[in-house]
């Protein structure tokens, strides 16, 4: 826990790149206690008796200096950061680092802050943009913080701040507090350096919180909240958008979420507004709610049934039905006539399970829309841009009926409601489409094709001769590398770690094989055993989250935690539209369910037929299919993406710095 | 959805004699005294598929069935009315129609099918697999009469042991092997090469083809130009499909995909090369199907994909094709199957119409239907029957797992067991009719004792 903490703070690092000129090393320094606050604030919060646990020491990546992009001087800069204290282990030194990037990072989150009463909002695109990330950091931290201050991550300075003003008089937020608040922070900061303080400070901080003062706090926030909006400022608005709001309506104090958000960059404040509506898809409903359970039953185009013996632990997640779910969908082919028939076909197939794998549902998902967006004419007295938006709404609920989008879907489906918004108004109809069915053509050659191309250019140059090669499932990029690696006539062997139900990695040992490469198949029972051979493990992912975490399918982690116990570097090999400005934790908030019988079913035991029914009535039983799990970032020794190797800490970099050029494309 | 849905309603069919006339065609046998089309409008316009082709057999048959439909149902579908030479076939049929095909898929239906199967899940079948053909099959209906009194006679040593022999994989997915039962003597040939590729075939005696397939219109099209010796969908066209998904003839096929080759040749290389990736992508995802595995192997050839979607045992299916099969679809629309009837049943379970006169001491049982405007005399008993409407019945007549169609006349003292008689047929007293069939307008004579017969003019 502790060392994920230690490893999450390292994007941090990566921020100093790009506040170069702006923030000088005085400012720094200056800035350092903030965070240092902060820094305690989680250590309470992990209720992990594994802080201080040896696994901090584990911590042994493998450096692999990665090579620089062509274009992005930044992220070579950063990534020039990032190198220097990668073979600086040790829990110390990580610590005082931990330390001081976050004061770095403060120190460039302040200043648009004192900003706040004094200057207008700035107009600046590259500022607003800046503000934004790094937002998506601050609810990063906040959500640690969850357990006691559930509200957004803007309220973390204030929170901290609380407990020595309580006053709820504060309605605004003027320069001079927030200086003030800055000075006061400054002053503590050497003494909150040291490890035992850190522990204490915050209990304090927590038993001092009464009733009253949690009250006043929450209202400080608000008004803040209030303040920073009527100023302007977009960064109060994604905040808003991230959780207070809708997390005070529906307070789930257990299971509270990260609310998956979009902290895109966009030039109007306009464009912000609409966007939040827009995002809807991005936000996944709890299915542990009941009554928001119901409401979506209603909507449902596929009618869902209640599947029994859930695992208590994943209620919040959809559960799985499919066995139902496709003979009712599939009877009613024709009575869901709003739903394009492309759209259907890719429903049914991902319902079915006839397309897996990230990459090719969210071509075959794309392909469906320039389909549908062919077929479609914009009915008389409406427009375009906003009924085709709401018919692609229409498509991609239907499409989560079917299965639960991934990440990646996630990104391509808010890129081409970006594009549809973006239709310059003048435009015609054809034209439109055209435009439209073009950008989705561009985004699959650029994001996935030619993003694999560069990956397969990237990964080959760290195969070399008489190497052994580990892969896990199956991974599209993976085996492009692997093919391509053996056609410029590298000799190497792969060793194919599989796991039950689905057996992907068949697939993908049917065609190596094939095409004539050396190969083991084993099932991830044997991952310790196999794992001494192996000297590189190649994974595929389905999306990395900005804290570096890997989220895949379910038993990468594992993979890539013997690999790591054996000190076999572990490089994923991902596209970079699949990353996502989100922080995840763990695999329990977002995951998904598979089909439970896939579990208890064995092919070859037809026998147990019988077995099987007997055992679909006992209470006592749950079967559990999980799809997914999260891979720490210390586990991953590096990232080959379409903008080159990078360290998993330079995600948010690439999130942050891609993520305009890539809704613009 | 992109589908456009022909029904092959027939014409007057032979194997049902004495029941179709010239003046009911097969698609206008009364079922529980509606037509037996309208079972199949019913269960299509439930799905939502509200245009649709109806081909006949024959201008009188076409006129007649049209007639019924403009009648019936002009406010709720749009059915266009297709007649066609008489003995053209099934595949005739579509080709002699091809010219109005326009849709990417057809999903053709036959006119006589009693079913509750949504034919949707044919279409979805067919659309996931991007399949050639998809074929609906479904558990062998339960034939003979319910009540296991010695009324087997004929029909029941007629009936084949097994209709359809199917051969499937090992999921269930796709058909590797289709043939008649009847006509296969002793063995039969099995292509090699789809065994090879599928592993495993699983050969199926129990269930039966449904007569509701899904084509690709593009392959429904090409065969039926390109073999205009086909005249049969379900004998000649689906085993053809079957028979070559794995090794299509190039007469048939290849030109497609050399138009495609050349269209791609002609672009810009790069395209073309990511498209292949993209292609690639998707189809290294999706969990190769043994056409694929085998087109990878041999490069040159191209596969289709022949799907079968099982419908659900619980599902009712029969189709009206024989005498036999029409008694059962009365009795069962009636009794079992009640809910496609649409009739809303008494708590005898039968429906007596308000209209209909009962004599005195006259019991009408449970699945029984007594149509509008009939008269039945005293001491009459009607069992598992239906009685179509304006039917005069004297008294002391007993009526027993039969089928009295409009107008019929029936004397005093007559018994009838397991029989159909058509309508304005005239039964005079105490005849009694055990298996029989009597033509429309046909007059039986006083006290005859049948067992077993066809009355019909020559």
């Amino acid at each position: 826990m502790d060392t994920r903490r230690g490893a999450l703070a390292v994007p941090k690092v990566r921020r100093v790149g790009f506040f170069t000129s702006a923030i000088e090393p005085t400012q720094d320094s200056s800035q350092r206690p903030n965070r240092s606050q902060s820094g305690p604030v989680e250590a309470t919060t992990s209720s992990s008796p594994l802080s201080d646990s040896p696994s901090g020491n584990l911590i042994s990546p493998v450096l692999i200096p990665p090579s620089r992009h062509h274009s992005d001087n930044l992220t070579s800069r950063a990534v020039a950061a990032a190198a220097a204290p990668v073979p600086v282990p040790g829990p110390a030194a990580f610590r005082r680092y931990l330390a001081h990037d976050r004061g770095l990072n403060v120190g460039s989150y302040n200043p648009p802050d004192s900003l706040l009463g004094t200057s207008p909002p700035s107009s600046n695109g590259e500022f607003s943009e800046d503000s934004v990330s790094l937002f998506g950091f601050q609810r990063s931290d906040s959500a640690k913080l969850s357990a006691s201050f559930p509200n957004g991550g803007f309220d973390l300075t204030l929170a901290v701040r609380a407990p020595q003003e309580p006053e709820p008089k504060i309605a605004t937020v003027s320069a001079s507090e927030v200086t003030k608040k800055i000075a006061e922070v400054s002053g503590k900061s050497e003494s909150v350096t040291t490890k035992p303080q850190k522990e204490k400070e915050p209990k304090s901080l927590k038993d001092k919180t009464t009733k009253a003062e949690r009250r006043a706090i929450q209202e400080a926030q608000r008004a803040a909240k209030a303040a920073a909006k009527g100023e302007g400022n977009r960064r109060a608005d994604e905040s808003g958008k991230a959780n207070p709001g809708k997390a005070a309506k529906k307070p789930q104090p257990k299971k509270e979420r990260l609310p998956a958000t979009s902290s895109v960059s966009v030039k109007t404040a306009v464009a912000v507004e609409k966007e939040k509506r827009m995002d809807v898809p991005q936000t996944q409903m709890q299915y542990d709610d009941k009554s928001r359970v119901e409401k979506a039953k209603k909507r449902a185009v596929v009618e869902q049934t209640e599947s029994k013996n859930k695992v208590e632990l994943f209620l919040h997640l959809p559960q799985y039905e499919r066995g139902n779910q496709l003979p009712d969908l599939s009877s009613n082919i024709f009575i869901l006539d709003t739903i394009h028939h492309a759209v259907y076909k890719v429903g049914l197939q991902h319902l079915a399970g006839d397309i897996s794998g990230d990459n090719a549902r969210c071509i075959a998902m794309l392909q469906a829309f320039q389909e549908a967006i062919k077929d479609y004419t914009t009915p008389p007295m409406k427009d375009l841009t906003m009924d085709l938006t709401t018919k692609i709404n229409g498509y991609v609920s239907f499409l989560i009926e079917c299965r639960p989008l991934s990440m990646s879907m996630g990104n391509a489906i808010r890129f081409l409601k970006n594009q549809i918004r973006k239709l310059p108004v003048n435009l015609s109809e054809p034209e439109a489409k055209a435009s439209l069915c073009s950008d989705i053509g561009r985004f699959i050659d650029e994001k996935i094709i030619l993003a694999d191309k560069v990956i397969v250019q990237h990964a080959v140059t760290k195969i070399r001769d008489g190497e052994v090669l580990l892969t896990y499932g199956f991974s599209c990029v993976v085996e492009m590398i692997l093919l391509y690696a053996h056609e410029i006539g590298k000799k190497f062997r792969v060793v194919i770690v599989d796991s039950r139900p689905n057996l992907e990695g068949q697939k993908l040992l049917r065609r190596l094989v094939t095409r004539g490469l050396d190969c083991t198949y084993t099932h991830i029972n044997a991952i310790s055993y196999i794992m001494r051979e192996a000297t590189r493990v190649f994974l595929g992912a389905s999306s990395i989250f900005s804290n570096g975490t890997l989220y895949s399918k379910v038993g990468t982690a594992c993979v890539a935690m013997v690999a790591n116990a054996f000190s076999v570097p572990v490089i994923v090999c991902c596209e970079a539209y699949k990353f996502h400005e989100r922080v995840l934790l763990d695999s329990i908030c977002t995951n998904e369910l598979g089909d439970p019988d896939a579990v208890a079913s064995i092919p070859s035991f037809s026998t147990k037929a019988k077995h099987l029914k007997t055992m679909d009535n006992n209470k006592n039983l749950q079967f559990l299919n999980l799809m997914y799990d999260s891979t720490p970032s210390e586990y991953i020794s590096m990232i080959v993406s379409d903008y080159g190797m990078i360290p998993p800490t330079s995600i948010p970099v690439i999130v942050r710095e891609y993520r305009r050029e890539h809704l613009l494309l | 959805m992109d589908f456009q849905v022909v029904i092959l309603a027939g014409g007057f069919s032979s194997t049902l004699f004495p029941l179709v006339s010239k003046e009911v065609p097969k698609a206008l046998l009364p079922v529980a005294n509606r037509p037996v089309l309208s079972y199949v409008l019913d269960l299509l316009e439930s799905n939502n598929l509200k245009d649709l082709i109806v081909v006949v057999e024959g201008e009188d048959a076409a006129l007649k069935v049209g007639g019924w439909i403009s009648s019936a149902c002009v406010d709720r579908l749009h059915v266009e009315v297709a007649a066609v030479a008489e003995n053209v076939g099934t595949a005739g049929a579509l080709r002699a129609i091809a010219h109005h095909l326009t849709a990417k898929d057809i999903l053709i239906v036959s006119g006589d099918i009693v079913s509750d199967i949504p034919p949707g899940a044919v279409a979805a079948t067919h659309r996931r697999h991007d399949a050639a053909v998809t074929a609906m099959l479904c558990a062998q209906p339960v034939s003979g009469p319910s009540e296991s009194g010695g009324s087997g006679g004929k029909d029941k040593t007629k009936k084949p042991a097994c209709e359809d022999i199917i051969g499937l994989d090992s999921w269930k997915q796709f058909l590797l092997y289709i043939a008649k039962g009847t006509e296969i003597k002793k063995d039969t040939r099995v292509k090699k090469s789809i065994l090879c590729a599928a592993g495993k075939m699983e050969l199926r005696s129990d269930l039966v083809d449904s007569h509701i397939y899904a084509f690709k219109r593009s392959v429904l099209q090409k065969v039926l130009d390109q073999k205009p010796a086909f005249r049969s969908l379900k004998q000649d066209v689906l085993p053809y499909l079957v028979r070559t998904q794995l090794s299509q003839r190039s007469d048939v096929f290849s030109d497609q995909s050399n138009v495609e080759e050349n269209g791609n040749g002609n672009g810009k290389n790069n395209m073309q090369n990511n498209e292949v990736v993209l292609s690639q992508i998707l189809s290294n995802a999706s969990s190769p199907s043994f056409h694929q595995v085998y087109e990878s192997g041999l490069d040159s050839r191209k596969t289709h994909k022949c799907c079968v979607y099982i419908a659900d045992e619980s599902k009712y299916f029969v189709r009206l094709n024989s005498i036999q099969a029409f008694m059962d679809v009365n009795r069962d629309v009636i009794g079992d199957a009640n809910h496609l009837s649409g009739y809303s049943f008494s708590a005898h379970h039968n429906i007596v119409h308000p209209s209909a006169e009962l004599g005195s001491k006259t019991t009408v049982g449970p699945h029984c239907m007594l149509g509008e405007g009939s008269q039945v005399g005293d001491k009459c008993s009607v069992k598992r029957s239906v009685i179509g409407r304006h039917c005069r019945i004297g008294s002391n007549v007993k009526i027993v797992n039969s089928v009295v169609m409009d107008h019929a006349t029936i004397g005093d003292g007559c018994s009838i067991q397991g029989s159909v008689i058509c309508s304005n047929a005239q039964l005079q007293e105490r005849v009694t009719l055990r298996d029989c069939q009597v033509e429309a307008g046909y007059i039986v004579c006083v006290g005859g004792e049948h067992k077993g017969e066809t009355f019909a003019r020559k």
